[in-house]
């Protein structure tokens, strides 16, 4: 519904949209932003727009992993090329998985399903968040039951010793486990649901099963498995959506972010269900502001002489590779070893399998040539491009992950289970050198009302 | 099991006549033919070009015929539609390459209707309060994702693609029938003229088509009822 009314209103008012038009590159002058590139799907041109002012609002880049709720254009575009261009990249490790995804497809199964009483239940039919979350129980935030799950599914508690437990929204389950907790209607009365209110109240859910699974969750329990959801990392900004350049907090001028591309940090290292519209829609409404306001002052940065030419090298470099290997192989590989070794649960040994493997396939991945040579919508050169920015940020995310050797939100490691707040009460910026290295540098968080806290459930 | 996947192929820069290639591959019932699509992209054929983003029926890119019929292929099972299946792009629609048509005079129908919320009284300091029944009255009509399915299933469309179509009326449906807009007599003249209501013959192709199973004709109905009558109820 915010899409589609940001959508109207931006029509009502004339706004001119440039459809199927990818960027591929931000253009800096003189430290400030000076347009971008932009390479039109319909025929493979390269174009430049010069702006005094640029936002970035590209979504997140859930697409490195296996298992996700993210759509095929979460391919993390917006970071991926602010980070080429010299900007750091702020909290990468800390990555969302939520945890009631379809089994196998990861498509997103909304915590309201939980809201409106569903449990998660064992192979053994076991209600097993009671051991992990005594008091909120199927209520616990992503992070925990996410982990819960998985430790089930680990130790051989899964559905049929598979990768998946059971989400059980049957009226008749419901009503037994509202009953066993004591659930009240707000005027006092036991809490109770049917198969209609069910049905009334998530429409899409029970339409996804009964797509996707040929489940009616109004009889039968849905088969899920956690599922990567939410980036809390991506490009640094300050409260005005202002983009920032270094861990002093230098505004870089022209300059903005907003949504899940970006990093302002409301959501800390683990993001709370519902907020992430939240976030959207009061900072992007700023970085529009505070760009309007921008644009008003200032002057047209200089183009430099051929703007296009390091996003036309890029290109150039994938249509002439020689061929060797196949960009859906590697694709699948990094899916695989982010899913197992960057996912929920992360150990220092599994992150270096994982940050080898992710160089290695970025090795790979220089061979990979489109065997479409047309510019008419040329989707396979595309999504080649697209898996460039992929492998670029999962080798970030699994380098900022390495060096944090604590557990917080949404970075969980077996090695360092607790929260270090002495050492590791910081927000981390990742720089990729031209030389391919890593560089990573710390900045304090701001902490104004409430004092972090242990959490417990 | 094996299933065979017969695409409609055309490059502009190539081809001077479309034509039809089948893919051979393993596959198992619960893939969608989304999934088959990408399999064959990635292993057998990179030149196969298609759009698709969210891939659970949400955006609304990937609108396809299907063996004959209009469907999301992110939506549509190999269990639904058997080991051979042939893939076409939606009709009345430019082919620009494969499966990819030019989307222009469909957005531009929506256009046309005024798809935006329209009430001129100075914003009340919260949200403009709506009683839940009032809401219930366009509730279908909100979920429309503007895949073209309808559109591209109905005779009258393929006729003129200056016919505003079913899914013009959708979103025209949801304005008119939302007691805190101000706009549906202006909307209700737009879909009256001599590319509106009038030239549906309630085919009810588009409802068939609709993966958001939104009762199009229905909808339809309602808008010529308001246009007989005068009246929104
Ligand atoms: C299934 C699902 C359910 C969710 N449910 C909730 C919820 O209930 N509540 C909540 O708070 N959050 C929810 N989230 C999270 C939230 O929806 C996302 O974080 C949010 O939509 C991100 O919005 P955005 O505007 O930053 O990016 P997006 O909405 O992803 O938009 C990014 C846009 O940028 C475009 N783009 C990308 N790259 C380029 C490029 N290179 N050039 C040009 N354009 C580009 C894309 O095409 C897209 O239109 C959910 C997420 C998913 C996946
Ligand atoms: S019912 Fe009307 S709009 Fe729908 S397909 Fe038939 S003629 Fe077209
Ligand atoms: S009404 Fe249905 S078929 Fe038509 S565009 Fe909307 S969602 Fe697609
Ligand atoms: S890919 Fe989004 S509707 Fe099918």
């Amino acid at each position: 519904m915010i899409l589609q009314t940001l959508y109207q209103q931006c029509l009502k008012n004339n706004v001119t949209f440039y459809d199927e038009f990818q960027v591929v590159d931000l253009l800096m002058v003189n430290g400030a932003a000076a347009g971008v590139v932009a390479i039109e799907l319909a025929t493979g041109e390269l174009h430049v727009f010069h702006a005094k002012a640029v936002i970035f609002a590209t979504g997140g880049h859930g697409r490195i992993w296996e298992i996700t709720s993210n759509a095929y254009a979460f391919t993390g575009d917006g970071p991926a090329v602010v980070m080429r261009r010299g900007l750091p990249l702020e909290d990468m490790e800390f990555f969302q998985f939520h945890p009631t995804g379809i089994y196998k497809l990861g498509i997103l199964i909304t915590e309201g399903v939980r809201g409106e009483g569903g449990v998660l239940l064992n192979g053994k039919g076991e209600r097993f968040m009671e051991k992990y979350a005594p008091k909120v129980k199927d209520l616990a935030s992503r992070d925990v039951t996410s982990r819960a799950i998985y430790m089930e599914i680990r130790d051989g508690n899964g559905v049929n010793g598979q990768n998946y437990v059971y989400l059980d929204v049957r009226p008749e389950s419901v009503n037994k486990y509202a009953a066993i907790d004591g659930r009240k209607n707000l005027d006092g009365t036991p809490y109770t649901v049917t198969g209609e209110q069910i049905l009334a109240k998530l429409p899409d859910i029970v339409d996804f099963c009964r797509v996707y699974l040929g489940v009616d969750p109004i009889t039968q329990p849905m088969p899920i498995q956690p599922t990567a959801h939410y980036a809390m990392g991506g490009i640094p900004t300050n409260k005005y959506g202002e983009v920032i350049a270094d861990e002093k907090n230098t505004a870089v001028p022209g300059l903005y972010a907003a949504g899940e591309c970006a990093c302002v940090s409301v959501h800390g290292a683990n993001r709370l269900g519902t907020n992430s519209l939240l976030d959207l829609v009061v900072f992007g409404k700023h970085a529009g502001l505070r760009a309007a306001e921008f644009v008003k002052e200032a002057a047209f940065q200089p183009l430099p002489a051929d703007p296009a030419e390091f996003a036309r090298a890029r290109f150039d470099r994938i249509r002439t590779a020689d061929g060797k290997e196949n960009a859906f192989d590697i694709a699948v590989t990094m899916k695989k070893v982010m899913f197992d070794d960057m996912g929920i649960f992360r150990s220092g040994k599994g992150m270096e399998n994982a940050l080898k493997v992710v160089r290695e396939l970025q090795d790979r991945y220089k061979h990979v040539r489109p065997t479409d040579t047309g510019e008419v919508f040329n989707m396979e050169l595309m999504n080649i491009w697209e898996l460039g920015n992929l492998l670029d940020l999962a080798e970030v995310t699994t380098v900022s992950a390495l060096a944090r050797t604590e557990s917080r939100g949404g970075h969980s490691r077996e090695d360092y289970p607790d929260r270090d707040d002495k050492n590791w009460l910081k927000h981390s910026l990742a720089w990729a050198h031209e030389d391919g290295k890593i560089e990573l540098k710390y900045k304090p968080v701001g902490i104004t009302r409430f004092e972090p806290k242990v959490r417990t459930y | 099991m094996e299933v065979t996947i017969k695409v409609f192929r055309y490059n502009p820069e190539k081809d001077k006549k479309p034509s039809y290639k089948a893919y051979k591959l393993e596959a198992v019932e619960t893939d969608r033919v989304l999934d088959l699509l990408e399999k064959v992209k990635g292993y057998q054929d990179g030149t196969l070009s298609f759009r698709r983003s969210c891939a659970h029926g949400i955006c609304g890119s990937d609108a396809m015929r299907i063996n004959g019929m209009n469907r999301l292929a992110c939506k549509t099972l190999v269990r639904d539609v058997g080991a051979k299946i042939t893939v076409e792009p939606i009709l009345g629609l430019r082919v620009i390459k494969d499966l990819i048509v030019d989307m222009k005079p469909f957005f531009d129908n929506y256009k046309k209707v005024m798809p935006w919320f329209i009430n001129n009284d100075p914003a009340p300091e919260k949200e403009r309060y709506q009683s839940p029944e009032a809401r219930l009255r366009y509730d279908d009509t909100t979920k429309c994702i503007l895949c073209a399915c309808c559109t591209t299933s109905c005779p009258s469309f393929w006729g003129s693609d200056e016919y505003l179509g079913p899914a013009a009326f959708v979103s025209a449906h949801r304005f008119i029938f939302d007691d805190r807009d101000q706009a549906a007599g202006e909307r209700l003249e737009i879909v009256n003229e001599v590319m509106g209501v009038s030239r549906c013959h309630t085919v009810f192709n588009c409802t068939m088509a609709c993966p958001r199973e939104i009762q199009i004709t229905k909808a339809i109905g309602e808008l010529k009822s308001a246009l007989m009558t005068g009246k929104l109820d």
